[in-house]
């Protein structure tokens, strides 16, 4: 969680200076979803994001340098500058991307979870997407044939109140439960608070579970709040959201709750963090310079990987 | 010895064989199975293969498209049988920036082998939101490869090439082509993608035609051959990645090119055709190429307003007249 934050704070400090460009959206005080999410996966499951996608990337294990040349739209970056923010993708992970058409990787999922029933194999598709997915043909389409086909999808929405600067009582009608949604479609639901990375590991690691052992899709809502703007093109708390409330959603930081957590129970010490601080600006710096130092894509590249 | 087929028995047998030889093809799509197709080119396939490789869907053409582009992320061979193309315009946003752009965006970690495939064009009356040429919103798409065969024979090689093929594949039949007959070539064939064929030889004039056209380009040929005129017809089969090396060198011999296309004229595939042969071949042309395309407007419902916006055989052979400047 502590190294999403800060390779996040890292990436808006590199936006600023001009060496990441285009839309760029970050993932700033909704770290325990990622983490907590695919701490409860097997290496083979497979997961799958939307544009938000940094911290679902490098919870799955993907190597932060690649990631941050991504970003920089180097040739070495994980998509060989191909991708960039919205569009990272890990196949050796299994992370499977990075789409910014929202609700448009629903079926994305469901689809490899049809791949898997139909081979026979044990793995489970995760799914990740914001609220704002839902009200979506692509959404309900999906919940549907998930639901009539019983294919393996955890559903795991984030729900972080805000579609851009739309709130979620205004786009979503079953705003105040939002997986009712998926109930509707007979579609087995619950919601974590997504601010705890514990309770989400433990939440998903049950739907997980029974997601694997019965064969059936399964929604998670994950209450969660995003402390910086949609992207970094909106400010903090923009004209949509007031600054009282974004700090008072600041007062229940993931990485607050979980130090002080760990703290309480004597499970690590100040000297702990400290420790984990430095070892993780020393990974956010060598991926920066990593970044920095790689090369950009040649030209003669740009058609390339068009067709096989 | 070649045997006698309608083009929907050669699809049916085609993709029968694709099936058979590999377990990771499989067909899914309204009423597949149990229907056995609108058109009834899965004639047979629940029977021998199941449900779990013959997938009735419901009425969600995003839904099931978007699924089974991600089937075949996860190793699959989907064939996507759309109801007709003018369906697909709902599955569009999974088709141009899911299947068309996954294996780009990933930087080639990612593939999408899937063929999407139904009729496309007009048949009789079925009115403006079933009659619809839209091969040319497909083209237009890096990462898409376009095939629309026109003979019994082009369908059954083309089709199997679609499936082996590690690209997403747009395959558009059409639904007055299914009961038409033509001999195939014996056993496990392929035709690969990309080829165009000259279907009659000449030597006077050039005509392009792909699909349902190239039977109106042949019967103009005829015609003009009544009239002393050799027309060369080439059918380019597929559409993206175009074969313009075969195109271009019937242009070059005939040196007069008439283009015979049923979609709509502005921005059409003929334009793009034109464009690339004026390109590789100008010097060598005697004119202006002409192009014989559907009418501007939204397919009609009276018989003989339908009849007058699609390109027959008289247009055909006027416009060859008017290229060889014989009016």
């Amino acid at each position: 969680m502590l190294l999403i934050r800060r390779f996040e704070e890292r990436t808006a400090e590199m936006y600023a200076l001009g060496k990441i460009g285009g839309f760029c959206h970050l993932y700033i005080g909704e770290e325990a979803v990622a983490v907590g999410a695919v701490d409860a996966l097997q290496p083979d499951d497979y997961v799958f994001s939307a544009y938000r996608d940094h911290g679902h990337c490098l919870a799955r294990g993907s190597d932060p340098k690649r990631v941050m040349a991504e970003l920089f739209g180097r040739a070495t970056g994980l998509c060989k500058g191909k991708g960039g923010s919205m569009h990272l993708v890990d196949a050796a992970r299994r992370f499977l991307g990075g789409y910014a058409i929202v609700g448009g990787h629903l079926p994305l999922a469901a689809g490899v979870a049809f791949a898997v029933k139909y081979r026979g194999g044990g793995q489970v598709v995760l799914c990740f997407f914001g609220e704002g997915a839902v009200p979506s043909g692509a959404c309900h389409e999906t919940l549907n044939l998930a639901a009539l086909w019983g294919l393996p999808v955890l559903f795991l929405c984030e729900n972080n109140r805000y579609g851009m600067g739309t709130p979620v009582e205004r786009a979503v009608a079953l705003y105040s439960d939002v997986a009712q949604n998926a109930a509707a479609y007979g579609i087995e639901a619950g919601r974590v608070d997504g601010m705890d990375v514990v309770a989400v590991r433990d939440a998903v690691g049950k739907a997980v579970e029974q997601v694997r052992t019965r064969q059936r899709p399964y929604f998670l809502e994950a209450v969660t709040y995003r402390f910086l703007g949609h992207s970094m093109a909106d400010p903090a708390h923009g004209h949509y959201r007031t600054k009282a409330e974004v700090d008072e959603a600041k007062k229940r930081d993931p990485l607050l709750l979980l130090r002080t957590r760990m703290l309480s129970e004597r499970l690590a010490t100040e000297d702990d963090f400290k420790r984990i601080e430095q070892e993780v600006a020393q990974v956010v710096r060598e991926a920066v310079e990593f970044a920095d130092a790689s090369p950009v894509p040649p030209v003669t590249a740009l058609e390339d990987g068009v067709y096989i | 010895m070649p045997t006698k087929v309608t083009y929907r028995e050669a699809l049916n047998q085609a993709l029968k064989e694709e099936m058979q030889r590999d377990d990771r093809v499989f067909l899914i799509g309204e009423d597949v199975a149990y229907y056995q197709g609108a058109f009834k080119v899965s004639k047979g396939f629940l029977e021998e293969f199941g449900s779990r490789r013959v997938v009735d869907t419901p009425i969600t053409e995003l839904g099931f498209t978007g699924l089974a582009i991600g089937a075949a992320m996860g190793g699959l061979r989907p064939v996507v049988e759309v109801m007709t193309f003018n369906f697909a315009i709902l599955a569009m946003d999974q088709i141009v920036n899911n299947a068309a752009k996954i294996r780009y965006m990933s930087g080639g970690q990612l593939s999408v082998p899937i063929v999407i495939r139904g009729p496309g064009s007009a048949a009789h009356q079925l009115g403006a939101q079933h009659s619809q040429s839209l091969e040319a919103w497909f083209c237009h798409v890096p990462g898409l490869k376009v095939v629309a065969p026109a003979t019994p024979h082009d369908a059954k090689g083309l089709i199997k090439s679609a499936i082996r093929d590690e690209n997403p594949v747009i395959f558009i039949e059409a639904q007055l082509l299914y009961p038409m007959q033509g001999e195939i070539g014996d056993g496990d064939y392929t035709i690969p993608l990309g080829i165009a064929e000259v279907k009659r030889a000449g030597t006077d004039v050039t005509l392009i035609a792909y699909s349902k056209m190239l039977l109106v380009a042949l019967e103009a040929a005829e015609k003009l051959a009544q009239e002393g005129i050799q027309a060369e017809v080439v059918d380019p089969r597929t559409l993206r990645p175009l074969d313009l090396t075969t195109l271009a060198a019937s242009a070059k011999k005939t040196g007069k090119v008439v283009i015979v296309e049923e979609g709509w004229p502005f921005a059409g595939l003929g334009a793009q055709i034109a464009e690339s042969l004026y390109r590789r071949v100008f010097d060598y042309l005697d004119g202006p190429i002409v192009r014989v395309t559907g009418r501007d407007a939204p397919m009609p419902y009276a018989r003989n307003l339908e009849d007058a916006a699609i390109p027959d055989v008289d247009q055909v052979v006027a416009a060859a007249r008017q290229v060889l400047y014989r009016r």
